[in-house]
């Protein structure tokens, strides 16, 4: 019990955060109109590919002479990489089409 | 210094997703509000790689710590290759596949997170925290991967029936439970074996099959955005690992915003995502299995563009038959030449219409439908009334007036566009075959609503054609 308490208190900043994060994401996708529903989603697939900051993390603090972690951080950037360009651009086509009238 | 440098950059890729996020709410800006949101991505991954320190855990610079060269070949070598194959998919795909291509990019990063786990593991295994975090991402990204593979198969038809297995909301609850117990033990006996650690992958994978496989392909819009809420949800508690501020803000943004989303999904179909979730669906006892009277009158292709071109006002339901029929160009073909011929034409859109919310319009600004033409389940039910022709191409359950009258129906309450309030009702659909919901449309069987058989973009072919001879 008293490590759960010491550790919520050690990361206090870091729920603030996270709670105003979640404030902040409703709020944005408030009154979203019906219509850009799909590209909202579409992007925020495209986002959360920020992941991929922490795939190129551990290939930074990777040991060379561990193959098969350097094949794992190898298909870990590779994937995170098709999420955020497959995803914004996937997103970018959807929303070109709105523009032309 | 350089780290001084990186903070910089993540609190501005932070600041650009939010700002990027808000401005795709508007369709004035949000082409450019999406482009925001690839800008910060791009300055934070760059930023990682080029302004990295490696740190102790009392946070000094460890100046000594090169990164190999090999290494450095490596990441590029995977975002080259990311970046070719995820430029070329993403441009190549047509508009109708869309839905499987989000689930798929979203099953990609779910699987990066849970690479990220199963290498982190053993270098953690001192901290509790780092651990939790480490096995919640983990177990969440796989979940998020294995299910998002499972919607994938659905939406392309590959795996089109919902599979049951007896029982399968108590299997599925207890095998959640039973995952959390296990990963919540790791934590807390931190396990130096990786054995361990791939059973507990392996058993999220199977978690994720599971909990997707019994939903049927009308509900996959709702699985794919809950699923990319999970996803966000996985880059987060990366971001508790590595006290990355930038992960934090873009993983919990989609986890807020990716939830809500799933909840206005919902709400447009008039279920409890419990509902979703745990079924009920075409489950077998909720059909009401009520007798159809009447009969099902066909129309040919020549009647029916006499019909339209008398008309006054014609309101067009498109729905995921014209999508997979790729009939969007003829049907905007179809709308200016009755408006050339002095007849208004607008299209209705149910919130739900097609594979995702929003898929209809998408679809139609493909084939440069102009915007004010759209017009929202709210707005066009109480225009039914002055209309003299709708033409539902491809819809099934949106039009049911099962959802207003029929208690036993599953859509029951389920809002709907209200097509009986119009003179004449022309259902073109491939054959009698029930919608996704699998239940019968009475509709078909109104007086006022003529049948016209056929695949939309041939049948729609044809009556341009029969209309310019006129």
């Amino acid at each position: 019990m008293e490590s759960i308490i010491n550790l919520i208190s050690e990361h206090r900043e870091m729920l603030y955060f996270v709670i105003l994060s979640v404030f902040v994401g409703i709020e944005v996708i408030g009154g979203v109109p019906t219509v850009l529903h799909t590209p909202l989603m579409s992007g925020a697939n495209a986002i959360h590919g920020v992941v991929i900051v922490g795939a190129i993390y551990v290939m930074l603090n990777i040991d060379p002479s561990n193959v098969f972690a350097l094949v794992l951080g190898f298909l870990a950037v590779l994937l995170g990489t098709l999420n955020v360009v497959g995803g914004f651009v996937v997103t970018d086509r959807m929303l070109e089409m709105f523009k032309k009238k | 210094m350089k780290s001084s440098l990186l903070e910089i950059c993540y609190l501005f890729g932070s600041v650009t997703f939010i700002v990027g996020l808000k401005m795709m709410g508007n369709p004035k800006t949000a082409r450019r509000g999406n482009l925001y949101g690839a800008l910060g991505m791009v300055v934070a991954i760059f930023g990682t790689i080029f302004l990295f320190e490696k740190k102790d855990h009392a946070g000094n610079v460890d100046t000594a710590f090169v990164v190999p060269a090999m290494v450095y070949y490596l990441i590029f070598g995977a975002i080259a290759l990311g970046t070719v194959i995820g430029w070329l998919t993403a441009k190549r795909v047509q508009m109708t596949k869309m839905p499987e291509l989000v689930s798929m990019f979203n099953g990609m990063g779910g699987a990066c997170a849970a690479l990220i786990g199963l290498m982190e593991y053993q270098h953690n295994l001192d901290s509790t925290g780092a651990l939790a975090a480490i096995i919640a991402g983990m177990v969440i990204g796989t979940v998020s991967f294995s299910g998002s593979v499972i919607a994938y198969l659905k939406l392309n038809g590959s795996m089109n029936k919902p599979i049951r297995l007896p029982q399968y909301n108590i299997i599925n609850t207890i095998f959640m439970i039973s995952l959390v117990i296990f990963g919540t033990w790791m934590v807390i006996a931190k396990p130096d074996n990786m054995a361990i650690l791939y059973a507990l992958f392996f058993a999220a994978v199977v978690y994720g099959i599971l909990f997707t496989i019994p939903i049927g392909g009308a509900d996959m819009p709702v699985v794919i955005s809950l699923l990319n809420s999970f996803t966000g949800l996985a880059a987060a508690f990366g971001g508790f690992l590595y006290d990355n501020k930038i992960m934090l803000t873009g993983g919990i943004l989609v986890g807020s915003a990716g939830t809500l989303l799933t909840l206005v999904m919902c709400k447009a179909m008039n279920r409890p995502l419990s509902n979703v979730i745990f079924g009920a669906f075409g489950a077998s006892g909720a059909s009401g299995e009520r007798e159809m009277s009447g009969n099902i009158k066909d129309i040919n292709v020549s009647d029916t563009a006499v019909l339209m071109n008398y008309s006054k006002k014609v309101v067009i339901v498109p729905g995921y038959g014209l999508a997979v029929a790729q009939a969007q160009h003829v049907i905007h073909e179809l709308e200016m030449i009755l408006e050339e011929r002095g007849v208004s034409v607008k299209y209705a859109i149910h919130p739900v219409a097609g594979r995702m919310p929003g898929h209809m319009n998408v679809l139609l600004a493909e084939s440069n439908v102009s915007y004010d033409k759209l017009v929202e389940m709210e707005d066009i039910n109480p225009e039914f009334a002055s209309t003299d022709v709708v033409l539902v191409v491809g819809a099934n359950d949106v039009v049911n007036p099962a959802a207003h009258n029929d208690p036993a129906s599953p859509i029951y309450g389920m809002p709907i566009l209200d097509v009986e309030n119009a003179a004449h009702i022309i259902v073109n659909k491939r054959s009698m075959n029930a919608g996704y919901a699998g239940i019968e449309n009475e509709l078909f069987f109104n007086p006022k609503t003529n049948m016209l058989f056929g695949d939309a973009k041939t049948v729609l072919t044809k009556l341009v054609a029969e209309l310019k001879s006129l």
